[in-house]
């Protein structure tokens, strides 16, 4: 028999766990090419700002062992354009849409979260933890206090659930977490890159030229498992974990540790086809392991 | 680019109906021949008829570093000539790093995966009669397969190519093949005119005007190129390089500055919108901000 995929998130059905994380997956149109979009379970479109931003000058992509760092800094067309230009085609799809916003100020996310009441998407992602601007970002997601207060103002703007998209760059994840949550969060998803960096030593040069970046992929796993597992510990609210995802008992370890979806980034740049891959692998995982519904592995890690 | 797009039409009529734009995706491919052409130079054919069949010149393939998962990242190789007949795709490639030190290691028989063809090619506008190819180093490695299209489609081809010396030179005999004169240079003079490719297309300009120009090579060397273009107001297309993600235009990572019509500029991406651009849109030099 064919296992049940579908997980729910705030009484939102995904017609599986598997997730396009941001960032890595455009607005969807490329890889509407290579895969089906209406097989993934939701599409996290790439994170967009109030006004449009040019990015950060190249090189943005440095590659490490089983990582890739890079620094875009949230090259992106502006939240209306995204609304008027973008949103339609991707619409056409039957999959979950979460728009990621990202703003300077905490002003900034509440009026993005207002341009995008009675718009058709299914959820807000909050994300408090780019580590490649300077504003903003990754300094809004370190400070519990200010984690509370952005969900808070947020969740009095939006029409939609808003999920808190948390950065690894703290000390403990779990006061983060439960900020998150105490503002009003619907979910968290985490995590985000892990800041770092590279140096060519010819040149003697970062590699980047935006000097440090964000670290993805499989480099980062153990620390995006550890972290969704300490903060599936605290909160209530759902969690969409992330971090290094390639394969399908991947999607497992995230599931067992805590989360109710999961999220595929940097996999999709190793192939465009990545997210089916990983869903059809889990898919043979739960067959080969009697697994007749994935909900039976959520948080089912025993450490006992 | 001739011959139409390979691009799939983008087309989707409502719900659970886009599946039908659905494209092929990665490839394996078996590798036919693996050989070194000049030191660190290598130039690989393999079998891929999708790739042999839909490939323009200035396209490139996207391929994932066999045998070590710790690379992540695909390595962007322009497409040095196809062979729809056969189905014989070849590469030229310089070994830069320790993927491309793997890539060069692989033998017949073995098998990689492909994606491509990817990004958008040269221009050969309708009309053109003569053109000047420029290429230097291993930015010769795409010109092979422009020129032989440009031979086909009856376009004068003037190729200029530069080495650093006679031992990195490769590839002479296909262009001996596909243009109407063939100039090399070298930086030590040890094959050809010693110097600059770039002072001897100066030359050449002086003398004769092509209808288009088209060009890859060292950054130094497209600044030259560009500038000449523009002081002969010669049409330019030329091919870009960098570090790359996706590979489909979804990451956002290899961009390159591109003029627009305000007077500003904008990222645009390499893979995607290029490699290959006009070279009077093209900032290779100016100093562009984060904004």
């Amino acid at each position: 028999m064919k296992p049940r995929l579908n997980v729910e998130i705030c009484g939102i059905s995904f017609k599986n766990p598997v997730i396009a994380a941001s960032g890595t997956f455009g607005f969807g149109r490329e890889y509407a090419r290579y895969v089906d979009l209406n097989m993934l379970g939701g599409i996290a479109v790439k994170g967009l700002t109030l006004l449009p931003r040019k990015g950060n000058p190249p090189p943005r992509i440095a590659e490490t062992p089983s990582g890739i760092l890079n620094s875009v800094g949230l090259q992106n067309p502006g939240i209306d354009h995204f609304i008027e230009q973008e949103l339609p085609q991707l619409l056409k799809y039957d999959t979950r849409i979460i728009v990621n916003i990202n703003g300077n100020t905490i002003d900034e996310y509440c009026r993005m979260a207002e341009k995008l009441r009675g718009v058709p998407v299914h959820f807000l992602e909050l994300n408090i933890s780019c580590p490649n601007v300077k504003q903003g970002g990754v300094a809004f997601g370190t400070d519990p206090d200010l984690v509370y207060d952005i969900t808070r103002s947020v969740k009095a703007h939006a029409g939609q659930p808003v999920i808190v998209k948390l950065t690894p760059n703290v000390t403990d994840i779990k006061e983060v977490a439960i900020a998150a949550e105490q503002g009003g969060a619907d979910g968290i998803s985490l995590i985000n890159t892990v800041l770092g960096m590279a140096i060519d030593v010819k040149k003697r040069r970062p590699v980047l030229a935006n000097i440090v970046g964000g670290l993805s992929g499989p480099a980062i796993k153990p620390i995006a498992l550890r972290m969704v597992w300490e903060a599936a510990q605290v909160v209530s609210i759902p969690i969409i974990g992330m971090g290094g995802i390639t394969t399908g008992e991947d999607v497992v370890e995230f599931l067992l540790a805590g989360a109710t979806a999961v999220g595929v980034g940097t996999a999709n740049l190793m192939s465009p086809t990545a997210c089916i891959d990983i869903l059809n692998q889990l898919e043979e995982y739960m067959v080969q392991n009697g697994v007749g519904d994935v909900k039976e592995l959520i948080g089912r890690l025993e450490t006992e | 680019m001739k011959g139409g797009s390979s691009e799939a039409s983008g087309s989707c009529k409502g719900r659970n109906s886009c599946s039908s734009t659905v494209m092929k995706g990665t490839d394996k491919c078996k590798i036919v021949e693996n050989v070194m052409i000049a030191p660190d130079m290598y130039k690989m054919a393999f079998l891929s008829e999708h790739i042999a069949f839909n490939a323009h010149p200035g396209q490139f393939v996207h391929i994932k570093v066999p045998c070590d998962n710790s690379l992540l990242m695909r390595r962007p190789i322009s497409i040095h000539d196809v062979h729809p007949q056969t189905g014989v795709v070849e590469i030229a490639y310089k070994v830069v790093g320790r993927g491309t030190r793997i890539l060069s290691r692989m033998n017949a028989g073995q098998v990689i995966d492909v994606l491509g063809p990817l990004g958008q090619g040269f221009t050969i506008s309708r009309g053109i009669k003569s053109a000047f190819v420029i290429g230097g180093g291993c930015g010769i490695a795409p010109l092979k397969f422009l020129a032989r299209r440009l031979k086909e489609e009856g376009i004068a081809v003037t190729a200029l190519l530069g080495f650093r010396e006679r031992e990195a030179v490769y590839g002479l005999s296909d262009f001996e093949e596909f243009s109407n004169r063939l100039l090399v240079t070298t930086d030590d003079g040890s094959l050809g005119r010693k110097g600059l490719v770039t002072q001897l297309l100066e030359e050449e300009l002086k003398e004769q005007l092509p209808d288009v120009m088209f060009t890859c090579g060292p950054v130094p060397m497209l600044k030259v190129v560009q500038r000449l273009a523009r002081e002969y107001s010669v049409p330019c297309q030329m091919s870009l390089e960098e570090r790359m993600g996706c590979g489909i235009g979804g990451c956002l990572v290899c961009s390159c500055a591109i003029r627009t019509p305000n007077g500003d500029f904008e990222y645009k991406r390499v893979c995607k919108d290029g490699p290959v651009f006009w070279s009077r849109e093209v900032m290779l030099d100016e100093a562009t901000i984060e904004c």
